[in-house]
């Protein structure tokens, strides 16, 4: 499903002393199929602005276009439900909506009410189970009794087990150790591609958006600061720091080097291994020119 | 985070009921809550509304936001009233509609009752307004002090007070993210017959309590690794000091009451 | 010889007589002033080693000593006094309703009489750069400036060592900058010795000791480089390996010697510079 932000505004309390302005004139087109990295810091809008894309909140004014729903401010779609069950969300610390008896009746709980048959629920449960990294003898535990890491993938699973067209993602990983956050991201990237979602990834981690992320939104103070594809948007240092925000670690590096070997090596969202070939490289060229 | 508006919310400032010792003002409020029920004529209640009057506007809050705060009273006033006019029969008949006879001893009663009425929640709200929650509990606990002869844990009861204070905020904002990640899942908290409803507020409630117990559970292992073992031996930052200006107010107010006591019937 | 100030002496522990052992044989030692890192994946048992420096928790065996007492339930109270702590979520440390209040909660524990209070706050929050915010609310303080008072609460009650369990763990980078940045001045100023418990090895790189967690056990205890030099291993036990120590390791793969493992970006130029001008 392709997302258009039409000038959207979005005021906390409006009418009141305490209002104030968290998204303005925020617009923008993702197509369907794209992964997107929506980063900046904590109260540049963000998590309002993935609010949004379910219906969470709606705009105080401009138009949000999910597919074929319309959100404004006059009018919620009354499919409200049917948009949810196309719009997967993972907040922040999502084990902290697990709340039934056992791991397989907190996964199946958003088809439910969704009202997925049963049948169906159990053969998504199946197939999710291993997808998310967790063993078939879980189901019948209580979520309370697993570990951290354990929790942060069933609650993911009970998202999953919805089966959303667009698949959004608050700081999934948050909280994890690396490795931890490692099988997620991979795990929601194979997932991206697998099932062509278009995916949402609400991160700090710059690193994160440049492994993954086909387009990138930079949010500063409730506004769009900048839009692109990460090689567009992260070599852009001067203004990335304008608004407090570090390049990806191999473009600091990628500029060090330039400045002090007056070799400029492009960012192509290249590995570390192919990096250290074309620093070999490099290398070798200037001293076969001498 | 939550736009609801809560009666009696402090509203910050720097005037002199602002500045009183929460203590004084407690006692005078106390006193106040007494002293009402001894007005019975026109004078005396004058000195009372008076005095509820004058002190409003020494807080310099607004009037508007004091009287909005009041709105879920007014019915409460209003029905002291209209309940007073057709119980009572006292006193010559007024006027006679649909059938009931309108007293002039009723229209009296009816106005001073809900006169009494006003006056007490105008000056408690006055209270809260003026003083932020935490003196408050300071003030409580200050003034409960004797009954720690008795081995009422007053430290502790005011210690979970502020606590609880503390953590209104952060539960009200865990309300909200916990509500919406179940909205998203397909939960429909706001429409539905009773019985739905009532049954989607269990997705809400186990995580709530689920956190605030394992809040509860890190926040007593913090206080302990940073050396609370109870009230025994602990000094304390927030003071409580009467200063002379307390006095003046006190002894402006019990001139009042003597006022009161000369000028009502008896 | 550098005097030990805590020591852990074949410690073991678990939660009960039925769970696995968190902890098993452990031991090692940190001496005053150091700056040690423990690090390890979730479950490694590194959070417990927090808990057993200040006697919230006890173990089943062995024993820990902290400036030559031994940690019991009857000198618990003397060990809080010398080991300060700072946890993981910033809402569930923060006692007081105010920033002042908040300070002042561990002094008033110990007695500390007010006037003495009252100078200290101001002395502490001038440290972590908070000193505008004596009067402002919880919930109107960011994640790191919650964090920063945490750990003025601590230097407050003057203890040797300060224990940063998992610190910065729900931070975003910006509050994570500023917990750093503080933790650095602090050394600095050499008042106090350091611990910090992490999985973000890019904040291991200051410290002067390393103590690798696994499973239970000590799986290392070296300096940072001599830890990142062990990439495949440390990839194995689910820690991740910085940017710089990859990358020196493709160039190594690339027959490009270098003669030191780089720490970062600055030692890597200068390594590469080093290559370069011998090619």
């Amino acid at each position: 499903m392709d997302i258009t932000f039409k000038d959207v505004n979005y005021i906390y309390q409006a009418n009141s002393p305490f209002a104030h302005k968290a998204l303005e004139k925020l617009s923008f087109h993702i197509p369907s199929g794209t992964f997107v990295a929506v980063v900046g810091h904590t109260g540049s809008g963000k998590s309002t602005l993935i609010q949004h894309l379910n219906g969470l909140l709606t705009p105080t004014s401009g138009e949000v276009q999910i597919g074929d729903y319309y959100i404004t401010s006059e009018k919620k779609p009354e499919n409200l439900k049917e948009l949810r069950s196309k719009v997967g969300v993972v907040f922040q610390y999502p084990e902290h909506q697990l709340f039934d008896e056992t791991v397989e009746k907190d996964i199946s709980f958003g088809p439910r009410n969704f009202g997925v048959a049963e049948d169906e629920i159990n053969a998504r449960i199946k197939e999710i189970i291993p997808a998310v990294g967790l063993d078939e003898k879980l189901l019948e535990r209580s979520p309370f009794d697993l570990s951290g890491g354990q929790m942060r993938r069933v609650a993911i699973a009970g998202v999953l087990a919805i089966k959303p067209e667009i698949l959004v993602l608050d700081e999934p990983t948050a909280g994890l150790d690396p490795r931890g956050q490692r099988e997620i991201m991979d795990m929601f990237y194979a997932l991206h591609k697998e099932q062509n979602l278009t995916t949402f990834l609400v991160t700090h981690s710059m690193e994160d958006a440049v492994r993954y992320a086909d387009h990138v939104i930079i949010m500063n103070k409730g506004t769009k600061y900048m839009e692109g594809t990460p090689e567009e948007v992260f070599t852009q240092k001067e203004a990335l720091n304008q608004v407090q925000l570090d390049v990806p670690e191999i473009i600091q590096f990628l500029n060090a080097f330039e400045s002090r070997f007056g070799i400029s090596l492009a960012f192509k969202r290249q590995s570390v291994r192919d990096l250290a070939t074309q620093i070999k490289e490099a290398f070798e060229g200037v001293k076969s020119d001498e | 985070m939550n736009s609801m508006m809560i009666i009696g919310q402090y509203v910050p400032g720097n005037s002199l009921v602002h500045r009183l010792d929460p203590r004084m003002k407690i006692t005078i409020i106390f006193l106040f809550v007494i002293v009402v029920f001894f007005a019975n004529n026109l004078a005396s209640y004058s000195i009372l509304t008076a005095f509820a009057i004058i002190t409003t506007f020494i807080t310099r809050i607004p009037l508007r936001f004091i009287l909005k705060g009041l709105t879920p009273i007014w019915f409460l006033i209003v029905f002291t009233f209209v309940l007073h006019l057709i119980v009572t029969k006292e006193g010559t008949v007024l006027v006679e509609i649909l059938g009931f006879k309108i007293y002039s001893g009723a229209l009296i009663q009816g106005l001073a009752i809900s006169l009494r009425f006003f006056l007490l929640i105008l000056i408690t709200s006055l209270l809260t307004l003026t003083t932020t929650p935490i003196e408050i509990t300071d003030a409580i606990e200050d003034m409960l002090h004797g009954l720690k002869k008795i081995k009422f844990p007053v430290h502790e009861l005011a210690l979970m007070m502020s606590i609880s204070l503390r953590f209104i905020p952060t539960l009200l904002q865990e309300t909200d993210k916990i509500s919406k990640a179940q909205a998203s899942r397909g939960v429909d908290f706001r429409t539905g017959p009773i019985k739905e409803r009532i049954k989607a507020i269990v997705p809400l409630l186990v995580p709530l309590f689920v956190s605030a117990f394992k809040r509860a559970e890190e926040l007593a292992m913090a206080m302990e690794a940073r050396g609370y073992q109870g009230g025994e031996g602990r000094t304390k930052l927030r003071q409580l000091k009467i200063k002379s200006s307390d006095l003046i107010v006190l002894l402006f107010f019990l001139a009042i009451v003597v006022g009161l006591f000369l000028t009502r019937s008896y | 010889m550098r005097e030990k100030f805590i020591e852990f002496r074949n410690v073991s522990f678990r939660y009960g007589e039925e769970q696995p052992w968190v902890l098993e044989n452990v031991s090692f030692e940190i001496y005053k002033d150091e700056w040690v890192a423990i690090i390890g994946h979730n479950g490694s048992g590194k959070s417990t080693i927090a808990k057993l420096m200040n006697g919230l928790l006890y173990p089943q065996q062995g024993e820990i000593i902290i400036n030559g007492i031994q940690v019991t339930a009857e000198t618990v109270w003397d060990v809080r006094k010398q080991v300060g702590m700072v946890f993981q979520n910033p809402d569930n440390q923060f006692v007081g309703t105010t920033v002042q209040d908040d300070v002042a909660f561990g002094m008033e524990n110990r007695g500390v009489p007010r006037e003495e209070m009252v100078r200290r706050i101001e002395e502490v929050l001038k440290a972590v750069r908070m000193e505008d915010y004596l009067l402002t609310e919880p919930h109107r303080l960011s994640g790191g400036q919650k964090q920063r008072i945490a750990i003025a609460s601590v230097l407050a009650i003057k203890p040797q060592v300060l224990i940063l369990d998992e610190a910065t763990a729900m931070l975003d980078p910006r509050g994570r900058k500023e917990i750093m940045q503080t933790v650095s001045e602090i050394q600095e100023r050499n008042e106090i010795s350091l611990i910090t418990i992490t999985h973000d090895l890019q904040e291991v790189v200051q410290a002067e000791r390393v103590i690798v967690m696994n499973k239970g056990h000590v799986w290392d205890e070296a300096t940072p480089r001599e830890v990142f030099a062990k990439k495949d291993e440390l990839r194995e036990i689910g820690l991740d390996v910085p940017f710089v120590a990859i990358l020196a390791d493709e160039l190594k793969r690339n027959n490009m010697r270098l003669s030191n493992e780089p720490l970062n970006h600055e030692e890597l130029l200068e390594e590469l510079w080093t290559l370069h001008s011998k090619m």
